[in-house]
């Protein structure tokens, strides 16, 4: 997808001028925080289950490498093939190799946010081969051809009137000219033009919740049960998934899905929760019968063993995009890339290099509700900050700022100085702002004036009031 | 026998000095009210976060020495900031946690580093006080007060004693009101947009008094209510618990 990271400050300010937009991210507390927090209310043990899950992944992260030889030896034991990529642009080869070798004219997709990382889709098209989203919102932005805005609600910047919209415009050519005003029409029109599609897909590309390294599966969770069909009726499945993805056991596994649908989307359990280990058995009644695993790295494992190294715990639940309020300003788009909000404020500098995403992480108030809903609790606040260090040690902040800051922190530390600018300072804006108590322009201060006013000082500093003698009730 | 009464040293706050001086009155008289002996070093200025969120980790060790050094003599540090007493308790460590020589001194300093109203009621015991206030008022919980410092029902347990006023619950208290710092100033758009959310919420309670315990979020809800031509008055929970409430609200014009 097209990268416009380094355009976040113009993309945020669209985005929130962008009424359709608000309004479609306007159910986002209702959707997502509100039936997160009834979830989480209705077990008690949460908290601890937070805990038993950020040790699980923390523990594979420290014996990363032998528990990825490990799946690799159970998925070959069972006839699959795992491919090791350390690109994306590997990772491409390696699946159009597999797709050929098949024959494929047409693949089926499941959500996949690696394939969104590796832009699959693109390069599939340019290949001959013609993908085919059938997660419903990946559909739809498929349609639109946009990428998603959100990691498991790839179409949540979409309203009910974009949808029908969409499909009337391409889905004319299936016969299907009326314009649909319900959802439960659109997801009927939808879910009978997907039917085909599953039944004609050679392969199917699906990504991965877990890899189970004692058993050699893939884990995926959806609610629509098109990633079974995915993966189940074609000839071949391939499953893309980052390193990072590795679970040491099934009952690792159940305590993460625990955690994962109630995290996001205020779930029990989700709908669909599927196990597929290696290809098609002798006796089995369905099944491919090719299973490949593409493993990407893509940069993740330089990370190991740094200040990023908690990141990986990530299990791309979107609990911290639905409780980031700068998400809820702005959506997913404005962040540039594949990934959003607070996990992608992270993530996304990690794979593209600080210098190129370095918007990501200073755009964030610091207000900790992320680190307070992940389930894996991931310090997410405390990485931004070192990615800000890392940008302003490497001095790519801008060259004023670092400038304004570094004559500040010097005042700062000279508190008679100190005290007596501020001093002058408190009567002068007092002085400007007269009876009416508060400035609406103020030179150098666009950045809060151009919204807000800004409250006037009482006129001297309390400092001053202090050391001249003054009380509560007794002011000087 | 009673105890001797406890050395206070006030951390006013960068803002609180500047800005709302009566917010730090208000500080010291609830302060001695709760037994404490209140004492303002004037050595004190910012704890450091507008260079520490900057990613200016030098600057900030420099800073943060000083203010160490400045309050380490006190049997309490207290400030009339979630936002700044979390600095001091939650980062003061981590900041020397690799400095042997001054690792020591940040711990002892954090450890009794409070947010007022949490140290008036949590350690002072403080059940309530004796203030009428005529309002509907509704409370916005600052993120570092709530998330860093724990403070939740202490505020709203005092206010619960001032005869007079009605506390009405904010939808979906635990969101950001857009401050967050210099971010307001570098991500203007965005910061208006969540600000906006709030005062939608705040508008939703029918509050005509809304207050909060950070000068920082107090500032740029009141700033743009203000711009808005709200009538809502915007206080610092430390006001209203010293009944100093005579002069004009946060932002709003004299007399």
């Amino acid at each position: 997808m097209e990268r416009t990271t380094r355009a976040f400050k113009e993309n945020s300010r669209a985005a929130v001028n962008d009424a359709h937009l608000q309004q479609a991210l306007s159910n986002m507390r209702k959707g997502f925080i509100d039936k997160r927090g009834k979830a989480v209310g209705k077990l008690p043990e949460f908290e601890a289950l937070r805990d038993e899950g950020r040790d699980i992944k923390a523990h594979v992260l420290e014996n990363l490498d032998f528990y990825l030889e490990e799946f690799e030896a159970r998925v070959v034991e069972q006839g699959g093939q795992v491919h090791w990529c350390q690109t994306g642009a590997e990772a491409r080869e390696t699946i159009l190799a597999i797709c050929r070798e098949a024959g494929a004219k047409t693949v089926t997709k499941g959500k996949s946010m690696t394939g969104e990382e590796i832009d699959i889709n693109p390069f599939l098209e340019a290949n001959g081969i013609e993908p085919i989203e059938t997660d419903l919102g990946e559909y739809i932005i498929q349609l639109a051809g946009e990428p998603p805005s959100h990691i498991i609600a790839p179409a949540i910047h979409k309203t009910q009137d974009d949808v029908a919209d969409l499909f009337v415009k391409h889905h004319a050519r299936y016969g299907k000219t009326e314009r649909l005003d319900e959802v439960r029409a659109l997801v009927d029109e939808a879910r009978q033009i997907l039917r085909q599609k599953f039944i004609d897909a050679d392969v199917g590309i699906t990504g991965a919740n877990f890899l189970v390294a004692e058993t050699g599966s893939t884990v995926i969770v959806t609610n629509e049960g098109n990633g079974d069909l995915t993966q189940t009726l074609p000839r071949t499945h391939i499953v893309t998934a980052s390193i990072e993805k590795i679970v040491p056991t099934l009952e690792d596994t159940t305590t993460l899905l625990r955690l994962l649908a109630r995290s996001a989307t205020g779930q029990e359990f989700s709908t669909y929760t599927t196990f597929s280990t290696g290809p098609k058995r002798p006796d089995d009644l369905d099944g491919p019968d090719a299973f490949h695993v593409v493993i990407l790295d893509n940069g993740r494992s330089a990370a190991l063993g740094g200040e990023f190294h908690d990141m990986l715990r990530c299990i791309r639940c979107s609990a911290c995009l639905n409780h980031c309020p700068v998400y809820r300003a702005i959506g997913g788009h404005a962040y540039g890339w594949v990934y959003s909000g607070p996990m992608g404020a992270v993530y996304t500098p990690l794979l593209l290099g600080i210098e190129e995403a370095g918007h990501l992480p200073n755009a964030s108030s610091f207000c900790g509700r992320c680190e307070a809903v992940c389930p894996m609790r991931i310090p997410l606040p405390k990485m931004m900050r070192h990615w800000r260090e890392r940008e302003f040690e490497g001095r790519y902040s801008a060259p004023a700022v670092r400038r304004n800051l570094g004559l500040w922190a010097w005042l700062v530390r000279h508190p008679a100085l100190y005290n007596r600018v501020t001093g002058l300072a408190a009567r002068a804006l007092r002085l400007l702002a007269g009876r009416r108590g508060r400035l609406s322009r103020l030179p150098l201060a666009g950045g809060w004036t151009a919204s807000r006013d800004l409250p006037a000082p009482e006129g001297r500093t309390f400092k001053a009031q202090w050391r001249a003698g003054g009380r509560p009730g007794n002011r000087r | 026998m009673t105890e001797p009464a406890p050395r206070v040293g006030l951390f006013v706050t960068c803002l609180v000095d500047l800005m709302r001086p009566s917010v730090g009155f208000a500080a010291v008289k609830l302060l001695e009210q709760a037994g404490c002996r209140v004492e303002v070093p004037m050595n004190q200025t910012c704890c450091g976060q507008p260079a520490y969120n900057s990613g200016a980790r030098a600057e900030t060790m420099a800073i943060a020495n000083q203010t160490i050094a400045a309050f380490e003599g006190f049997d309490y540090v207290v400030a009339p900031s979630g936002s700044c007493a979390g600095m001091i308790r939650e980062h003061y460590p981590r900041l020397f946690a690799a400095d042997p020589a001054w690792s020591a001194r940040a711990e002892a300093l954090a450890a009794k580093t409070f947010e007022l109203v949490g140290f008036l009621v949590d350690e002072r015991g403080m059940a309530g006080v004796e203030e009428r206030l005529s309002a509907r008022a509704t409370y916005h919980d600052s993120c570092s007060s709530l998330r860093e410092m724990k403070i939740h029902a202490q505020p709203r347990a005092l206010l619960a004693s001032v005869e007079g006023l009605e506390l009405v619950e904010l939808a979906d208290g635990e969101a950001c009101c857009g401050f967050g710092g210099t971010f307001c100033v570098k991500y203007p758009d965005v910061s208006t947009s969540m600000v906006d959310s709030k005062l939608d919420d705040v508008a939703q309670t029918g509050a005509d008094l809304l207050l909060a315990g950070d000068m920082g979020c107090l500032l740029n809800m009141a700033g743009r209510l203000k711009r808005q031509g709200s009538p809502i008055r915007v206080r610092h929970v430390a006001e209203v618990l010293a009944g100093m409430t005579d002069g004009p609200a946060i932002g709003d014009a004299d007399g």
